[in-house]
């Protein structure tokens, strides 16, 4: 269980370095352009090996979120921004009072975000549709679409809500739990709906019948939830080992224990599944950053370890590129 | 941890001079840049360029403890705070007039990623000495703010005679009697009295002697030995019993206590901490605040602690010095606290 993991195949010399200059909050893929999102004001494009700034936000950029084709970032400034593959950024929306945007999601039919006690949602199917807004009971920990439809989740003090913008006069489905709940996550099948909580735990919900599932036993607040290829299992940062929750059978990880991989004396605070493979990037505290396999947790190393905390992971579409940065701005990808 | 920021939670009931004294410390040419999280009815005439509006969310944990309370935009605003690290120096949380410290304090203990990259630095609360007495008779939440600061200043001093002053010194001290008291006016207080106090810093936790022992010393000078005649009350609405100690007049709120504890005989570690956390758990509703610095048998440090409500916090400190004399002392704030059984469960924890 040696951390410095001197006999593990590695291919840290695959790492070409990227000058993201400011902490990295976030990664996310526009094709196979690898977009840093800077704690402030920018996002930082890297296209084979050229560099480039795109402004987006007047201060901090405190939500963001990709699907490979556009990139949505909430700021301090309250607004609400696109970027395109072609680096055009465009503002969404601007809070009239000028509120944070907490938290932001992009799904199939449309864009996401709140503010305080508010989430408002745009489509961007059809014609530009009207904006609409749902007061909440309490601020939103977090949002996340359906993988099908125009469909909103939205956690919060208690639970969290599902929203169907389209249906105005249809009451938002309430999931309760009693507890603050953060960032959420829909199984890529639609089947489950998994919260990180402000306690060191996940809460999960099967949809059809609103069955609970706890999963608990971390050391730390789970920060990074990442499902693998066919919604079969769920990665979870948290804990000094990688968390993967089984997913694949029709009662999810109810009455099953999570798979314990990639043990270390640091935690886990950054994990991305691989889009395509049963493999998983983790990223550590100490900046350590390894690919898994969940099958049989055979490790290569990725990064060395020796600096600040890997803040986000991201792997392209196809799976042959991987992103990475850390609080310190350290960034890079590695080509597979 | 000396890179962490130090956030200064500013407190007091309705209309006390909070704002007065936040746009004091926000005016002052100190040099130092501050982000200010304002509830979000209170935002009126600050000037400041990272102001945030909060929603003062609380919410109970899931651990059992219906005191464990945390607040959740808090921990959310920090978190985006810290996104512009390098842009501010320290935070101050100006909290509604009707709000309990606690779940601002417990805020930093209970959330890591606050906690490792802010601290708290101290509960400042402004008092109006006009209108205090009679808030402590009819507003609980006055009395929660007075019970837990750190540093209180007696605002509006103008407005009231100076034996009324010393009645109102008499009250804080019966229900707090380890703040730093300030008698102002208009807030008008030099800023290093209520920023950077360190209140919460383990290492500082050196003197937990109540402040009224202090008279005379520099810090204290507001408390005179006056001979305080005749102006005891006998029947007080709020059934509060008063008696002259040496002239000065002291008070004992009904609900709200302070007591210390002290023990010449080193503690056995395996005692006390099975005990200091059972008497938290059982009963950490009541206790608002304690603090001690501890001598364990065997061991050449100090140890010291402190809590809020079911939280505690501890480590060793420093060794002993030669010339100090070993006494474990323990202090305690809180409501209807048991305090014939903690002092006796403390005395049993003796090595």
């Amino acid at each position: 269980m040696s951390d410095a993991r001197t006999d593990t195949a590695s291919i840290v010399e695959r790492i070409q370095p990227v000058a993201a200059g400011g902490a990295v909050v976030a990664v996310h893929f526009l094709g196979d352009d690898a977009v840093f999102v800077l704690g402030e004001e920018a996002l930082h494009v890297w296209r084979d090996g050229e560099e480039r700034r795109v402004a987006v936000h007047g201060g901090a950029i405190l939500a963001s979120a990709g699907d490979g084709h556009r990139i949505v970032t909430g700021g301090d400034d309250g607004k609400v921004v696109t970027t395109d593959p072609q680096g055009a950024s465009e503002t969404l929306a601007s809070d009239a009072k000028r509120r944070w945007i907490d938290h932001v999601a992009l799904g199939p039919d449309g864009i996401a975000w709140s503010c305080g006690k508010q989430a408002f949602v745009r489509s961007t199917k059809g014609k530009a549709a009207a904006e609409r807004t749902l007061d909440l009971p309490s601020s939103a920990g977090g949002l996340a679409f359906a993988p099908k439809g125009f469909r909103l989740a939205i956690a919060h003090y208690n639970g969290a809500t599902l929203w169907f913008p389209n249906a105005p006069d249809a009451k938002p489905e309430r999931l309760e739990w009693k507890g603050s709940h953060l960032d959420l996550t829909f199984s890529p099948d639609g089947r489950f709906l998994v919260t990180a909580m402000q306690e060191p735990t996940l809460h999960g919900w099967r949809l059809i019948d609103g069955k609970h599932m706890r999963m608990s036993g971390y050391a730390a607040k789970v920060r990074s939830l990442s499902w693998g290829p066919g919604a079969k299992w769920l990665a979870t940062s948290g804990a000094s080992q990688l968390v993967v929750w089984p997913f694949a059978g029709k009662d999810g990880p109810m009455g099953k224990a999570p798979k314990i991989l990639s043990p270390s004396e640091h935690r886990i605070c950054a994990v991305a599944a691989h889009p395509k493979q049963e493999v998983c990037a983790v990223g550590y505290e100490d900046g350590m950053l390894l690919l898994t396999r969940i099958e049989d947790g055979a490790e290569v190393l990725a990064r060395a370890p020796g600096a600040a905390p890997i803040a986000a992971l991201a792997w392209n579409a196809s799976g042959n590129r991987l992103a990475f940065g850390t609080e310190d701005g350290e960034a890079g990808v590695i080509a597979l | 941890m000396t890179d962490k920021i130090p956030v200064t939670v500013l407190t007091g009931y309705l209309g006390a001079g909070k704002t007065t004294l936040l746009n004091r410390i926000l005016s002052e040419p100190h040099g130092q840049r501050f982000a200010v999280i304002v509830n979000e009815f209170g935002e009126i005439g600050i000037d400041n360029d990272l102001v945030v509006g909060a929603d003062e969310e609380v919410f109970e944990m899931n651990n059992g403890c219906i005191c464990c309370t945390v607040r959740g935009d808090l921990i959310r605003i920090i978190d985006g705070l810290m996104r512009r690290k390098g842009k501010f120096d320290a935070i101050i949380v100006e909290t509604t007039g009707l709000a309990d410290p606690a779940p601002v304090a417990q805020t930093f203990f209970v959330d890591d990623n606050v906690g490792k990259r802010a601290k708290l630095d101290a509960v400042v609360t402004v008092a109006d000495a006009k209108w205090l007495k009679e808030r402590l008779r009819d507003a609980p939440e006055a009395k929660n703010q007075i019970a837990f600061a750190d540093v209180i200043l007696i605002n509006k001093t103008d407005l009231v005679s100076d034996a009324d002053l010393r009645e109102i010194e008499a009250r804080i001290r019966g229900i707090n009697p380890y703040a730093r008291l300030h008698r102002t006016q208009r807030c008008a207080i030099p800023l290093p009295e209520v920023l950077g106090r360190n209140a919460f810093d383990l290492d500082r936790i050196l003197d937990i002697e109540p402040a009224f022992l202090e008279q005379g010393s520099g810090h204290d000078h507001h408390h005179s030995h006056d001979h305080d005649h005749g102006h005891a009350h006998g029947h007080d609405h709020d059934h509060d019993h008063d008696h002259d100690h040496g002239g000065l007049k002291h008070y004992h709120d009904e609900h709200m206590q302070s007591f210390s504890i002290s023990s010449d005989t080193p503690l056995d570690p395996d005692k006390f901490f099975p005990w200091i956390q059972n008497l938290v758990a059982q009963e950490g509703q009541k206790i608002l605040r304690c603090k001690g610095i501890l001598s364990f048998k065997g061991d050449p440090d100090r140890f010291v602690f402190q809590g809020v409500h079911m939280i505690l916090d501890g480590d060793h400190q420093r060794p002993w010095k030669d010339d100090e004399s070993r006494v474990s002392r323990a202090v305690f704030i809180g409501r209807d606290m048991p305090e014939e059984m903690i002092r006796k469960g403390f005395a049993e924890c003796v090595a």
